[in-house]
């Protein structure tokens, strides 16, 4: 009799995490790929570094993964961030520019020395991801301030910013080869560097949201922002906050970015990824109405949703396919997670105790 | 056949827990052919728990029903309407845009050769309205330009005429309706019991309970307090059995109050000298000592939440300045009021007073917390022993302090916010409507604390459009009229003087 109650109210409270429902999808994809991709699970070490389609994931999902944490805290303040492509775009045109400027010269220049650059790296990065917080600042001040609506607010620099990206390094793709800011995308220290830069933000917002009182304030403006007006909650600078560190972690996304395919492409750099970014917060169960939030459970969303394209690359689906094939697999993962398929698995526990 | 004094409807023992609350604990109801019986108690007693489970909408965890002698276990709303037992809410449930006969017969319109029978649907629908409840209207034209007393007869109409309703549950009907309105339905209401309908009907009000009702069932905290023939039981002794105390609280709140009167200092703790603005609230002035109530009185509009939010920051003044301690306030934020030291509990609870998502105890913290600021955390050992301590004291129901404050009932909800600007040591406590929606017992002891605040020195405004509790918990009261102060009374004033006040000078 003791049992069964202890066992389900074990179930309850498992289920009740908020990490619960991301992981078990995560785990329900990589064991579909157990039961139909061999050698899927296959990890190799070459020169103490791991390599595998385990590790892709993480690797590939990095810039996705970077995304959601700063998407997580907009959406849960009831916003939404639709600019973060394009924020990855400007980004990796500045520290693009910064270490090829050739391109300003309107000249084509191919650098191929692997130590040339024209900026030191740290000027690089601190420049770049200067410039996407104040893209979040602007993002922030006109849905803070000027209260225009978030998906109207953002989609101002969603649309401008590829052009601005464009503009910075004269509408030319610039090569990067400075060896060192390859690190960033491409180096491996057992496992992918990106993936350390992945951990470090997590743990970073997870330390200022969690460890003052931001986080609560971020969920209580999502949740009511006038109770929290009246409470003496700054909601302006709330939202101001949570954009500026969506720009920020979008910053970092795009120096991963472009240092994983060595250019800086204004064009296809971040392109569509703030839908990504959008979906694995949704997976990672953070209301799109605002209101309680998690990060880790974002950044699990945002494997699950690097987990569904390889698994599908891995299975042969075409690369033209991909899209059509990601969007029904993402409505199945919203359907089975829906409120009622997860009432339903809370329910289990409590069900097995009246037999 | 059974026999006559068989109920027509039997509940024995009906149990239902939610997290944390017993909703109902064991109680029976019963109702007889042709009965009219309220059903009343405060604010979760458990009387939409019961009628919900004998809709279908929740299960009962024990407990049977029994409906002319046969047990049934009612699935759903529509299966409850289908075995003959159906619900009128508050709320209509109808489209206000098509018209009367529409409405009525939606669904299950006649037809003829593959099209409605319009002529036809016009007939029956009229029939239908004759015949059930006797009253003649023009069934063509749209729901939207009746009064709502009408509107709520066409939905009773509707909800017999679909499966020949043997039960009618009617919940809260007459919340919305003027006096000639509630007759209006208490006549279709008498109407239905001559044809033999059982109605439940649940209602605030006590009055009406008198006028209309065969039996009283009292239910409180889930528990059944007891069923009563309505000419057995006096008023005072039916709102005694509902708030499960004697009416001796109250003079012992005038006695604290008289003793609290004597603790008014004389210096002036917040002063509004012509302080106004513009399409909100005409320039006033008001002076609030350390341990005083000051009352607002004044109909619905005419000012008084507009003065506490200018008194609060939460809107900015056009004219006019605030002193408090003698020093001009130039920070009109809400954040600036919290720093001098000065509470608002807003007027709409929902809206503007809980976060509803969070939890109990980071609603309590929260305003303590935005004085605090980002990065000076409370720990949580603090904010849990806080979130104790307002519970405790405040009497607030709830299983823990982590219980997602949306959980709870309106009263304890309202202790909550209460707690949240405690805790903050404010000197000044503005509290619009804090009563408001919430039951009679907790009412009484928010009042009171109210004055015992007031004894310890903490100078309060209360505003409330139920001129009786204004009265008993001010030392002093303005009267609003139309944006604008109009009068100040201290000491003892009647009610009828403060009546006259509010309606202008017309005697």
């Amino acid at each position: 009799m003791n049992k069964p109650a202890n066992f389900s109210r074990t179930w309850k409270k498992i289920t009740e995490n908020r990490i619960f429902f991301p992981l078990v999808l995560f785990l329900l994809i990589l064991f579909f790929d157990f039961l139909f991709i061999p050698g899927f699970f296959n990890i190799e070490n070459r020169d103490g570094n791991l390599y595998g389609s385990l590790i892709d994931i993480l690797r590939n999902g990095s810039v996705v993964s970077l995304l959601a944490i700063g998407m997580t805290l907009v959406i849960a303040t009831g916003g939404i961030d639709l600019s973060v492509g394009a924020v990855m775009a400007i980004s990796a045109s500045v520290a693009g520019i910064l270490m090829n400027p050739s391109a300003l010269k309107n000249e084509v220049f191919f650098v191929t020395d692997p130590t040339y650059t024209f900026q030191p790296l740290w000027v690089v990065i601190c420049v770049a991801l200067f410039v996407a917080i104040l893209c979040g600042l602007w993002n922030g001040m006109l849905v803070a301030y000027m209260k225009i609506q978030p998906m109207v607010a953002t989609l101002i620099l969603m649309i401008a910013g590829r052009g601005i990206a464009q503009l910075i390094t004269n509408g030319l793709r610039v090569q990067i080869t400075y060896r060192p800011f390859s690190v960033i995308g491409q180096g491996w220290f057992i496992l992918p560097f990106s993936l350390y830069i992945v951990l470090f933000m997590l743990l970073a917002t997870w330390l200022f949201t969690r460890r003052t009182a931001i986080g609560m304030f971020i969920e209580s403006v999502g949740i009511n922002f006038r109770s929290s007006f009246f409470s003496g909650v700054k909601e302006k600078n709330i939202k101001l906050l949570v954009y500026i560190i969506c720009g920020l972690t979008a910053g970092i996304a795009g120096l991963v970015a472009s240092s994983n395919i060595r250019t800086s492409d204004a064009n296809n750099i971040g392109l569509f990824t703030e839908l990504d970014a959008i979906l694995a917060v949704v997976i990672g169960g953070t209301s799109m109405s605002g209101g309680r939030f998690s990060l880790v459970a974002s950044v699990i969303g945002a494997m699950v949703m690097q987990a569904v394209t390889q698994s599908m690359y891995a299975i042969g689906v075409p690369a033209f396919a991909l899209q059509a094939i990601k969007a029904v697999v993402v409505i199945l993962v919203i359907l089975l997670f829906s409120e009622q398929a997860r009432n339903f698995i809370r329910s289990l526990g409590s069900k097995k105790q009246e037999v | 056949m059974s026999e006559s004094n068989d109920y027509l409807l039997a509940m024995e023992g009906i149990c239902k827990a939610f997290p944390g609350v017993q909703a109902l604990d064991t109680v029976d109801f019963s109702l007889n052919r042709g009965e009219i019986h309220c059903l009343v108690g405060e604010n979760g007693a458990g009387k939409s728990t019961l009628i919900k489970v004998l809709t279908g909408v929740d299960r009962p965890e024990a407990g049977k029903i029994s409906l002319d002698g046969k047990e049934i276990h009612p699935r759903s709303p529509q299966h409850a309407q289908s075995l003959g037992i159906s619900t009128v809410y508050q709320e209509i449930n109808l489209c206000p845009n098509l018209n009367v006969a529409e409405n009525i017969l939606l669904g299950r319109e006649p037809h003829k050769g593959g099209r409605i029978d319009w002529p036809k649907t016009k007939i029956l629908a009229a029939e239908a309205l004759k015949r059930i409840l006797d009253i003649g209207i023009d069934v063509t034209k749209p729901l939207s330009t009746y009064t709502v007393a009408i509107q709520q007869m066409v939905a009773i109409a509707r909800a017999i005429d679909i499966t020949s309703a043997k039960i009618l549950i009617l919940d809260e009907p007459t919340s919305s309706l003027d006096a000639n309105e509630t007759q209006q339905l208490f006549k279709a209401m008498r109407k239905l019991k001559e044809d033999g309908v059982g109605i439940i009907f649940i209602t605030h009000f006590i009055s009406q309970v008198y006028d209309i009702s065969d039996r009283i069932t009292v239910l409180r905290n889930g528990k059944l307090v007891g069923t009563y023939e309505t000419d057995s039981i006096t008023r005072v002794e039916l709102i005694a059995k509902m708030i499960g105390r004697s009416l001796s609280d109250l003079d012992e709140m005038s006695s604290i109050k008289l003793e609290s009167s004597k603790q008014i200092k004389s210096e002036v703790l917040l002063k509004a000298i012509k302080l106004g603005r513009i399409e909100s609230i005409n320039p006033f002035n008001l002076e609030l000592h350390s341990g005083e109530v000051v009352g607002l009185a004044g109909l619905l509009g005419s000012g008084r939440s507009e003065i506490a939010r200018v008194l609060f920051g939460a809107d900015r003044p056009d004219t006019g300045v605030i002193e408090f301690n003698g020093k001009a306030v130039t920070d009109h934020s809400p954040l600036g009021a919290i720093k001098r030291g000065i509470a608002l509990c807003p007027e709409d609870r929902k809206a503007e007073g809980i976060v509803d998502d969070l939890t109990v105890r980071e609603n309590i913290i929260l305003a303590m917390q935005a004085n605090n600021g980002w990065f000076h955390y409370l720990r949580l050992q603090e904010q849990y022993a806080i979130a104790d301590k307002y519970i405790e004291m405040l009497n607030i129901a709830t299983p823990s302090a982590d219980q997602p404050v949306k959980n709870l009932s309106g009263g304890n909800q309202q202790k909550v916010i209460l707690a949240r600007w405690l805790a903050t040591k404010p000197q000044v406590l503005i509290l619009d409507e804090p009563t408001r929606g919430i039951d009679v017992g907790t009412k009484a002891e928010i009042q009171k604390l109210v004055l015992e605040l007031a004894d310890e020195g903490m100078s309060c405004v209360f505003i409330s459009s139920e001129l009786e509790e204004v009265l008993r918990t001010s030392h002093r009261i303005a009267v609003l009229r139309e944006r604008e102060k109009v009068a100040e009374f201290s000491g003892e004033v009647d009610e009828h003087t403060i009546m006259q006040a509010i309606a202008g000078s017309e005697s």
